[in-house]
């Protein structure tokens, strides 16, 4: 690798935001990155954000992964929308992913728009990608950051945590790269998306493309963004990371009066009235435009589209971890439907068949799949609980007195 | 822990692989671990007995004796451990068999249900027994598959394990002193538990 290694302190993030991709912390590997797909990428940069301190022997080190329309920005508000960080529950001083006891690193996905590589990114003729970006998997995603964990210096993590897509880098670390991992944390996840995943996915691709402001891709060329399509793909997806139990406690039936202007999309209801579960859809679809970019969304669908670990060994899912000496973590949330606990369990049971140290837990909550993101009390112990564990294993050093460390046994959770 | 937990712990070597079959709380392979630096693993039915093990750092996966020991793989553990579960289970034969094949050697507690009182309250009163371990009424008992002491030998002798060690247990978990005699034992033993061994 030609990349000089001490430079890791922050580059700090300029005020202003996302217009440019050089506005984000990033590193830049100049000898690119070969795709699984054969392509190769003459130039890679890893856009990334940590949190916390890395011990002196480099041990203590745990890499969040991002879901599909995650970013880096796990712990801090959100450049752009200003927002908490997207787990900023779970990861920060004292929190589950204590920060005062750990190193977290959290890196945009390879097919980002938070200034990774991805279709927004610059081609060495100055243009920029667009669609011609080349399709990238979660292996990819993942190669990109081994060598950002390569330039930080950092031979093995202690531990790799992510829920939904960022539990499926999870699993392709804990198979590609396994002396480097020796804990793995994969939430509301699967090891195959399966063909109704892939099918919302398509929708909200065929949303994207269906805007007539989408330009074959060519968006930014012709000064437009496809911002109704996207908002429909998000739309479709949110309904998808929430469950009936949840809509029904959320929303109900309750009505609201209609906005006036019919340009937030569909005429009014029949009395000026709209179903707040309208109007939160809405909501969700318009504030992500702002944030997201639809080539990015479509390359980045793939990836989790293209995902099958137990195809890239055989067909078997436990020869993936075979000889495997990563503690495993295995969590799923009981009324998600769109990565539900069977597969989870599947996971469970490969790793059973490698012989391999895992635990599984399914939290009952009604919150489905967005449980992950929550504030969900079990999973927050869970997560606590198993990271002290193989800390203790691993030989790190105990939490810091006055932390909220799980207590001694038999004390009430 | 509980006194027939820590006679369990007692059959097992230090630095053992132990899988706990219904650990519950995790009390068990928490011992095994700190006691004697077992790589010791759970796996409970109850969801929350699970979450309350994990969160304390040990590792305990969601499942349950008959549908999940089927995915290890041979000779994994050097010891399985089933706590007084197998007269729950669907298929405990089948569950015997799983136990010595993912693992060297069983180690398994049960109620005895040819305890004298229960064999005197069916005789005098033609109902179900109900005693302190049998404690719960026909109509609702999980405990669908009871068995004597001597109907675990015979079983263990039709199967071809080798009973290595074998002691009664009294109700509050100590070791009873039935130990020469199996028909005293049978008689007067609350509960049973048992170390199992392949032949050969």
């Amino acid at each position: 690798m030609n990349v000089p290694r001490p430079a890791f302190d922050p580059a700090v993030l300029p005020a202003g935001g996302a217009a440019a991709d050089d506005s984000h912390q990033h590193v830049r590997f100049g000898d690119g990155l070969a795709l699984e797909c054969g392509a190769v990428l003459d130039e890679l940069v890893v856009a990334y954000r940590t949190y916390g301190r890395l011990d002196a022997d480099r041990a203590n080190a745990i890499l969040v992964c991002h879901a599909l329309t995650g970013d880096q920005y796990v712990a801090e508000p959100h450049p752009l929308t200003g927002k908490p960080g997207w787990w900023s529950n779970l990861v920060g001083p004292g929190l589950p992913i204590d920060t005062d006891r750990f190193f977290v690193i959290c890196a945009n996905v390879l097919g980002g728009c938070m200034g990774s590589t991805g279709p927004r990114s610059t081609r060495p003729d100055g243009t920029i990608w667009g669609t011609d970006f080349p399709p990238v998997t979660i292996r990819d995603m993942v190669d990109a950051q081994a060598r950002l964990i390569d330039h930080l210096g950092i031979d093995r993590l202690f531990a790799v945590i992510g829920g939904s897509m960022g539990g499926m880098q999870v699993l392709q670390w804990a198979a590609r790269y396994p002396e480097r991992v020796f804990a793995a944390l994969p939430i509301a996840t699967a090891a195959q998306h399966s063909a109704q995943n892939i099918a919302f996915n398509e929708v909200s691709r065929q949303a994207i493309a269906a805007d007539p402001d989408f330009h074959a891709g060519h968006y930014r060329d012709r000064g437009t963004i496809p911002a109704r399509g996207l908002g429909v793909a998000r739309m479709m997806a949110h309904i998808t990371y929430l469950s009936e139990e949840a809509l029904t406690r959320k929303f109900g039936r309750r009505l609201q009066s209609a906005p006036a202007s019919p340009a937030a999309g569909g005429g009014a209801g029949l009395f000026g009235e709209m179903f707040e579960v309208e109007s939160y859809l809405r909501h969700q679809g318009s504030s992500f435009v702002r944030r997201f970019d639809a080539n990015s969304y479509l390359t980045v669908t793939r990836a989790m589209d293209y995902f099958d670990l137990a195809r890239d060994h055989d067909g078997d899912l436990a020869s993936a971890f075979a000889g495997t000496f990563t503690r495993f973590c295995v969590v799923s949330f009981s009324s998600d439907w769109l990565f539900p606990t069977a597969q989870s369990r599947a996971i469970a049971r490969a790793l059973n068949r490698a012989a391999a140290n895992v635990s599984f837990v399914e939290i009952d909550t009604d919150k489905g799949h967005d449980a992950f993101l929550l504030d969900e009390p079990d999973m927050h112990r869970t997560v606590a609980g198993f990271l002290d564990g193989a800390a203790i294993h691993a030989g790190l050093r105990p939490a810091p007195p006055g932390v909220a460390a799980p207590g001694p046994r038999g004390k009430a959770p | 822990m509980r006194l027939d937990q820590k006679l369990i712990a007692d059959m097992i070597a230090p630095g053992s692989r132990v899988l706990d079959i219904g650990s519950g709380d995790g009390a068990l392979i928490d011992h095994l671990f700190r006691t004697r630096q077992c790589d010791a693993r759970g796996i409970e039915i109850d969801m929350a007995a699970v979450t309350q093990s994990v969160a304390h750092g040990l590792p305990v996966m969601h499942g349950d004796a008959d549908s999940d020991l089927a995915h290890y793989p041979d000779a994994a553990f050097d010891y399985v451990v089933l706590q007084r579960t197998l007269q729950a289970v669907e298929r405990p034969r089948e569950v015997l068999r799983q136990m010595l094949r993912i693992g060297r050697r069983a180690i398994v507690s049960f109620p005895n249900f040819g305890h004298w009182q229960l064999r005197l309250q069916l005789l005098t009163t033609g109902r179900m027994p109900m005693t302190t371990t049998w404690g719960r009424p026909w109509y609702e008992t999980p405990n669908i598959h009871p068995c004597t002491i001597r109907d675990f030998f015979a079983l263990c002798a039709e199967e071809g394990y080798v009973v290595e060690d074998w002691m009664a247990v009294d109700e509050a978990g100590d070791r009873a002193p039935w130990r020469r005699s199996v028909r005293f034992a049978n008689l007067f033993g609350e509960q049973a538990l048992f170390l199992l061994g392949r032949r050969g």
